[in-house]
């Protein structure tokens, strides 16, 4: 079993984490920038280190001072939570050669599924579809680009193959917009991953964003924890998630887990996974694997009542998974709502001090987050400040809790998006369930018209 | 108990105006009081001192038993990265430094090894060195102070 465990993030993640080592009677180290001292988990932790100044690339982002963190506390262990770290393969390799423990999958499946067109292939070979597009890598050759699109059919996407979380992609409707297309989006992922291999594939006009949750041990046994429908999108970030996906059948969801969680064992995979895919008519289309702990884990959480962090220090300490999958039981409905820092209007950022907390709760109510009275929120950081769940027998119960939940909580003295949040609980479209990911920006670009 | 720990517990509870201070860590738990003629007030201590450990961060303590630490002034010389903090090249040889030696800009004045990488630290300032805030192979963290100089 872990002994010591060093989190490598910050936050509301962060203190999930340490929760979940105490859990475990695993003792804690909290890495921090100098803007972090009064971050809640830091406060708890057992021990702290000072990693670097606010700019992320001098402290959450580099790797040796995390890992030389791990070795003045002598640390067993190293979660690196979501984003940041969490999906460099580089890092995983490093953390393991120095002879700590990476809580995730091994550095060789973090670098196959970072490169979108080698895990696109890895899926097909496993009798996961893509979504249609080019076989492999856009060449200097436009000509060859032109082809692929017109066979693919217009409109198409430019995606970035080391992009991710809905990044470097860009829409094209015609052959004449192509080739700057593809200039610029190679630019960009140069300037935004190191790395300009762009592929194309199909623009789907109204998919729903559909991803499955996995849990593997490192002994072959691999289960699926069910879906989440996170359709409720801004720019391609989630705004709220949902399980299980309204609509999605108990014999398509059967289908789907033995499909994932068969591509779990022939890729070897370790830990807690996501399959994200999108979901068109009853088609599913794999985009990609999160091979790491995601934001919305709480509403698998809620609805199979396995606690996701703890298996995965678990299975990290060489434990086999904790459930087979006949005990898998999916019951009632679980709503999240993302708490940003931000306003609900203009979504600008607001950090600044939080005067006033106070956190909705009850029976089917979770706050996970990391504020506090007085809490100082820092601009260096993105503007998620929590995550407000809810849960009931139903999808309606579910939806009446998140709603009181959202009208009871307080948080002053920043601008949050909570009146957004609210307003989207009560929208029809929402409360009918089955919308697009494209809903919520056509939403805003209708009511801007009407302004 | 780390000794680290239990010094830094002295330090906090020397520099407050608590009477006493009881920490239950597990199975461990240590318990000081100092003799203060100060009144006692109430003051609403920011960490709830009952139930949660202190955190015992990896912070210096000083060589000097200083009644009010860091009074000593002048340019802090802090530690730019994490990692173990050695005064001198290897163990049998001589400190980089001591307190009372000159130094000059660029001069190396210890060491911190980090992933098994030995980087060598220069003063960023000429003067006298007026204080070392760490022990040999102690643990540093970033931006910690190391030195003063002046």
């Amino acid at each position: 079993m872990i002994k010591k465990l060093l989190i490598a993030n910050r936050g509301e993640i962060a203190l999930r984490i340490l929760r979940a080592c105490k859990d475990l009677g695993i003792k804690t180290v909290a890495v921090h920038s100098e803007v972090d001292r009064d971050l809640m988990h830091v406060r708890l932790a057992d021990e702290t280190v000072c990693i670097g100044p606010a700019d992320s690339r001098e402290s959450y982002l580099l790797s040796s001072s995390i890992i030389s963190a791990a070795e003045i506390t002598n640390a067993d262990a190293i979660h690196p939570g979501f984003g940041f770290l969490s999906e460099n393969a580089d890092f995983a390799e490093q953390v393991t050669k120095s002879d700590f423990i990476f809580v995730g999958p091994r550095s060789e499946t973090i670098r196959l599924m970072g490169d979108k067109i080698l895990a696109k292939k890895a899926m097909a070979d496993v009798g996961i579809t893509g979504i249609p597009g080019s076989k492999g890598k856009v060449t200097d050759d436009i000509k060859e680009s032109k082809k692929i699109a017109k066979q693919v059919g217009y409109p198409i996407l430019i995606k970035a193959a080391h992009g991710g979380g809905g990044r470097g992609m860009r829409n094209v409707d015609k052959e004449e917009d192509l080739e700057e297309a593809i200039s610029m989006t190679k630019n960009e992922a140069q300037l935004a991953f190191g790395n300009d291999t762009v592929f194309i594939e199909k623009f789907l006009q109204k998919p729903r964003h559909i991803e499955f949750q996995v849990l593997c041990d490192n002994f072959g046994n691999a289960i699926c924890l069910g879906e989440r429908d996170c359709s409720m999108q801004r720019k391609h970030q989630k705004v709220i998630e949902e399980a299980p996906a309204p609509g999605l059948t108990a014999e398509i969801r059967k289908q789907m887990s033995e499909l994932v969680v068969s591509a779990c064992k022939k890729i070897n995979y370790i830990g807690a996974g996501t399959f994200e895919f999108l979901y068109q008519d009853g088609k599913f289309y794999f985009i990609e694997m999160n091979t790491r702990i995601q934001v919305e884990h709480p509403v698998t959480e809620m609805i199979t009542g396995i606690d996701i962090v703890r298996q995965q220090l678990l299975i990290a300490s060489g434990e086999k998974v904790g459930y087979k999958q006949d005990e898998i039981e999916i019951r009632g409905h679980a709503i999240e709502c993302r708490i940003n820092a931000e306003n609900s209007e203009t979504f600008i950022p607001c950090p600044g001090t939080i005067d006033q907390f106070h956190a909705p709760g009850g029976p089917g109510v979770r706050m996970d987050t990391h504020i506090y009275n007085g809490y100082k929120v820092p601009p260096n950081y993105d503007s998620m400040i929590g995550k407000l769940i809810s849960y009931g027998n139903n999808r309606n119960a579910a939806i009446r809790r998140m709603s009181n939940a959202l009208n009871e909580i307080v948080i002053d003295g920043i601008d949050t998006n909570i009146d957004l949040q609210k307003k989207l609980i009560l929208d029809t479209e929402f409360q009918k369930g089955g919308f697009s990911i494209n809903y919520l920006e056509n939403k805003f670009k209708r009511e801007n018209g009407s302004k | 108990m780390d000794i680290r720990k239990v010094k830094k517990l002295m330090e906090m509870l020397e520099e407050s105006s608590l009477s006493e201070l009881e920490i239950i860590e597990g199975e461990e738990s240590i318990r000081l009081s100092k003799a203060t003629n100060v009144l006692s007030q109430n003051e609403t201590n920011q960490f709830p001192v009952s139930h949660n450990p202190i955190n015992p961060q990896i912070t210096p303590t000083l060589n000097e038993t200083a009644e009010s630490p860091l009074e000593i002034t002048g340019h802090e010389i802090k530690s730019p990265m994490v990692g173990t903090f050695y005064e001198a090249p290897s163990p049998e040889a001589k400190p980089f430094v001591k307190v009372g030696d000159s130094v000059k800009t660029g001069d190396t004045i210890c060491i911190i090894e980090a992933m098994k990488m030995l980087n060598q630290i220069e003063s960023d300032k000429s003067g006298i060195v007026k204080a070392i805030l760490v022990e040999n192979a102690q643990p540093v963290e970033f931006n910690q102070v190391m030195f003063i100089v002046e």
